[in-house]
């Protein structure tokens, strides 16, 4: 070990007082008071369980065709009935879930990933490193979203895998832009002048010192974002470029059973709702967390 | 009497409690009066100004009293009745002219919109009005200065602003809520000068809310002392500062900085103004008063008229004041 | 004429964005995408027909001479055409452009009324069930998938009722001539009433389908901002002039809170653009955004590359054209500094 030639006890002092862990424990207090976001966390849990212990709640095989039993409206022995090739609806949406839930969530912690990366180093670095990062986020936020992920099915080809990957793709701008201005806002903080000044290595300062304070808008952030990627998720499904069969996907579902809007309408009814729920609660606990982490829209 | 304020009480329902902002509040302002209520802040003085003119919204409300205007209960208006009265025969300015103007409309359209609203004028008179407004209270080259927008003027030219804007209507009652807090010194010597000119020109009566006793000093005929939403003394300004009675009064007074002065250090007064929501029993101001008895902990005194002025403390009177919080 | 020098710098700065985006779709269409050959040709066509084909499309060429080509083309608005019906890119989009540009005004006019009635009303009435009632309402707005709203519209309104039309953009028996290709304006010019009104019609379903999700977005951000503008010193000024409340909340209030919530707008405007892909799919509405779909999945390169660079301009001029009416709303900001 060399010997430093600051004294370190100034950067331990001026560290915040803020770890994650208090973080973590204030959100939840916040969050306990919020009705919404309370609503919003059950739902999420009731998915997961739905998720993990699905196979064991399926009456039916998802993925079993009974053309006898094609068209049957929602009644005791199908409780949401049965679609054109005679499979369990219900059956599938809970299958669905698993699908929907998967998705969402990795193609998260890839734009996740990326885009802390791509805007911690933006941020943190700044000058022509930024200005090239930021620019080339700019031009991917010029391209509709659901363009790109098209594009990015389309290059890529079909499949559970490679939407996953779409769909991270195309939302890397957004988080990167979050990162960025929260690291250019707690840079020139003192804490994190001190660390630098006692000479902490770049990436230890973003890590160590950095990240803990900007964690709970990556948090919100996330939140909402699983919210849009099981949208977009489904508006893939349904333009038939997602998952393909046989796994049953909620917005392949709707895409596959659109022929049959007037003659069979429940087929559209229950995926549909499925997604709709499922998004809300991921809306409703990610705007909970964020009037529980913004002490300005607290107050209101 | 223009004005008559009678057993005031104006409440805010916090999720803590209920907090007696103004507590039994009563005074009058007489016509061309310059009338001015002291006190810290949180003793109730802006709180009494907005409920008089009706500005008191959730979670606060006034609970008791009567504000007489005129003759007129305002408490008991309808509001569409009290808008015919604010801005015309009562208008108000407040503490902060930065942030009191609307940052998007051009002074001239901020003025016109008042005169417009409570005068039956043309838009080319209520124009021409708005520019002598704007000459009235001082501002150079009104008629171009009517076109900026707020951003563009200081903070003293935006009080000025304001000020021509509630005297736009010729009010008889302005309320001048700190109207010089926010502003330099100089500046506020010139604003403190320009209303008690204003005054004699129109002929208006001013309530003057300040915490500043040098500002009383300089425009006021009668002061009121508010003390945590309850009126401590109440005199004409000339014997308030050559005989106060109330030690907190007292201690007001020997707390202001003096060129003759020749103590050490400036007093002040100990301690700090109570939790609204958890009041001593007795005189609010017990705990930090140098005077303090042992019934001051347990009994309020009341408001009792001495020499001429009014005060409430143990000191002039043995006088109770009954309870009000049955 | 600061403003003026302002546009022109946006403008040029359009180019750099324009040659980033190009770059992008290229190397997804061009590098990443499999080979349209098969796929326009079909599986069997004869490697000499493939090869004629290549080379006829300048596939042939080094990737960034295809590049160059491709982007020369873009400055010469020369994007190709297309490799299933041969005609000009830039005809096949214009034919079906005016389509989606109806269908994203009419959504955003929607939108924005709608959210910000809703938006404001919650925010003056906070905290009742007015408010709540407007906020679920947004809540489910943003949650509700595009084209599971189009399709529950069609069941209702289209199934149930049969008061309104299921898809398409007008009956083909009242087409009116095209002069600008908006099917609302080109009837009116026409005369034709009849015309107008069943063009109406077939708008209603997929501009509420399309415009819910931003109308959720503009109603949530107006309650937030005018809840921040109602407590503001200049509000209790206007109270203390004496005018009514009414007037207190359209001209200061929501006059200051529309600032902020003419970005959202903009935005919106732009994501509009992307959910029309799926308002246009469930609705049949011919517009650029199912059509795009084809293409992708077709690999008709010179036609996906088209839209994109159109789309994306479309995007950079609503932004500048956000920035241009920020100016007029606010008085503060003013356009003589190096970056605005």
């Amino acid at each position: 070990m060399e010997d430093k030639p600051f004294d370190t006890s100034a950067a331990a002092a001026a560290e915040p007082l803020e770890k994650p862990e208090s973080q973590i424990r204030e959100m939840w207090d916040a969050l306990k008071s919020n009705k919404g976001a309370l609503v919003g966390l059950g739902i999420i849990l009731f998915l997961i369980f739905v998720a993990v212990f699905g196979h064991w709640l399926m009456p039916y095989d998802p993925n079993l065709s009974d053309m006898g039993a094609s068209f049957l409206p929602p009644g005791p022995e199908h409780w949401f009935g049965t679609d054109q090739l005679g499979r369990d609806i219900f059956s599938r949406i809970i299958y669905g879930t698993h699908i929907s839930l998967t998705v969402g969530l990795s193609a998260v912690a890839i734009s996740l990933t990326a885009g802390i990366i791509l805007g911690a180093v933006a941020g943190y670095r700044g000058g022509k490193t930024d200005t090239v990062i930021m620019r080339f986020m700019d031009m991917m936020l010029a391209i509709p979203s659901i363009l790109l992920a098209i594009a990015f099915m389309a290059a890529l080809g079909k499949g559970l895998d490679k939407a996953v990957i779409a769909i991270g793709l195309v939302s890397i701008p957004e988080y990167a832009r979050i990162v960025r201005g929260c690291i250019l806002s707690v840079k020139e903080n003192d804490y994190v002048q001190a660390a630098r000044v006692v000479g902490n290595r770049d990436g230890r300062i973003i890590f160590k010192h950095i990240m803990p304070n900007i964690l709970s808008s990556i948090v919100v952030r996330a939140t909402l974002g699983i919210s849009t990627a099981v949208l977009d998720t489904s508006a893939l499904g349904f333009l038939g470029l997602g998952v393909q069969p046989p796994y049953a996907e909620w917005g392949d579902m709707l895409g596959r059973a659109r022929g049959f809007i007037f003659s069979a309408p429940y087929t559209l009814i229950f995926p549909g709702i499925a997604i709709t729920i499922t998004v809300l609660a991921f809306n409703l606990l990610g705007d909970g967390l964020r009037d529980a982490l913004d002490p300005k829209s607290r107050q209101l | 009497m223009l004005l008559e304020v009678k057993h005031l009480t104006t409440e805010f329902h916090l999720k803590k409690g209920v907090v007696n902002a103004v507590d039994d509040v009563s005074f009058s302002v007489d016509k061309g009066e310059i009338l001015a209520i002291v006190g810290e802040s949180g003793s109730g003085k802006s709180v009494t100004s907005l409920s008089i003119m009706g500005l008191i919204s959730p979670p606060g409300r006034i609970a008791k009293g009567e504000i007489l205007f005129k003759g007129n209960d305002l408490t008991r208006l309808p509001l569409h009745e009290l808008q015919k009265i604010r801005g015309d025969q009562i208008s108000m300015i407040f503490q902060e002219p930065m942030t009191s103007l609307n940052p998007v409309q051009r002074i001239r359209d901020q003025i016109m919109e008042s005169i417009m609203t409570h005068m039956k004028l043309t838009k080319e008179e209520a124009l021409r009005r708005t520019v002598e407004m704007l000459d009235l209270v001082g501002i150079p080259s009104p008629e171009a200065r009517a076109n900026d927008y707020p951003h563009q003027m200081s903070g003293g030219m935006r009080q000025r602003v304001m000020i021509a804007m509630a005297l736009s209507c010729r009010p008889e009652l302005l309320i001048a809520d700190e109207p010089t807090t926010a502003l330099d010194v100089t500046i506020q010597a010139q604003i403190l000068e320009l209303l008690y000119s204003l005054r004699e020109k129109l002929n208006m009566a001013v309530l003057l809310i300040t915490h500043d006793l040098g500002v009383v000093a300089e425009a006021a005929d009668r002061v009121v002392v508010m003390y945590c939403g309850k009126i401590l003394e109440e005199a004409d300004v000339k014997t308030l500062f050559t005989s106060p009675m109330h030690p907190y009064t007292v201690g007001l007074l020997e707390s202001i900085p003096r060129l003759d002065d020749e103590r050490e250090r400036l007093s002040m007064i100990r301690g700090m103004v109570p939790n609204p929501l958890h009041m001593p029993p007795g005189c609010a101001f017990s705990d930090r008063c140098d005077r303090c008895m042992e019934k001051c902990r347990k009994h309020m005194p009341a408001l009792v008229p001495v020499n001429g002025s009014k005060v409430r403390c143990f000191l002039y009177s043995e006088e109770v004041e009954e309870d009000r919080h049955e | 004429m600061p403003m003026l020098k302002f546009i022109i710098k946006r403008l040029l700065l359009l180019i750099p964005v324009l040659i980033g985006v190009s770059i992008i779709v290229f190397v997804i269409m061009r590098v990443f995408s499999p080979d349209p050959a098969p796929i326009v040709l079909g599986q069997h066509a004869t490697v000499a027909a493939t090869e004629a084909w290549r080379e006829a499309n300048g596939l042939n060429a080094p990737l960034h001479i295809q590049y160059l080509n491709f982007i020369k083309g873009v400055f010469t608005g020369d994007f190709g055409t297309s490799y299933y019906t041969k005609t000009p890119v830039i005809r096949e989009i214009m034919a079906r452009f005016p389509a989606t540009i109806e269908l994203a005004v009419s959504s955003i006019i929607f939108a924005s009324i709608l959210g910000i009635v809703i938006g404001t009303v919650s925010a003056v009435k906070k905290n009742t069930v007015v408010d709540s009632a407007g906020m679920v309402t947004a809540l489910l707005g943003v949650s509700m998938p595009i084209f599971w709203l189009g399709i529950l519209l069609i069941i209702l309104f289209a199934g149930v009722l049969h008061i309104l039309p299921s898809g398409g953009r007008i009956d083909p028996l009242l087409r009116p001539d095209t002069v600008t290709g908006f099917y609302l304006i080109d009837s009116l010019v026409a005369g034709n009433m009849k015309a107008f009104v069943d063009a109406l019609r077939h708008l209603i379903l997929p501009t509420v389908a399309l415009g819910m999700y931003s109308m959720a977005i503009i109603a949530r951000m107006t309650r937030s901002t005018m809840l921040d503008t109602l407590g503001q010193d200049y509000i209790r000024t206007a109270r203390a002039k004496g005018i009514t409340e009414g007037k207190v909340i359209r001209k200061h209030a929501l006059r200051n809170a529309l600032i902020p919530i003419v970005t959202v707008i903009g935005l919106q405007l732009g994501s509009l653009l992307g959910g029309a892909v799926l308002t246009e799919t469930v609705f049949s509405w011919p517009g650029i955004g199912s059509y795009t779909v084809n293409c992708i999945l077709k690999s008709d390169f010179p036609v996906v590359q088209g839209v994109v660079m159109l789309v994306a301009i479309t995007f950079v001029i609503i932004n500048l054209v956000v920035d241009i009416i920020y100016a007029f709303l606010d008085p503060r900001i003013k356009y003589t500094r190096e970056e605005a």
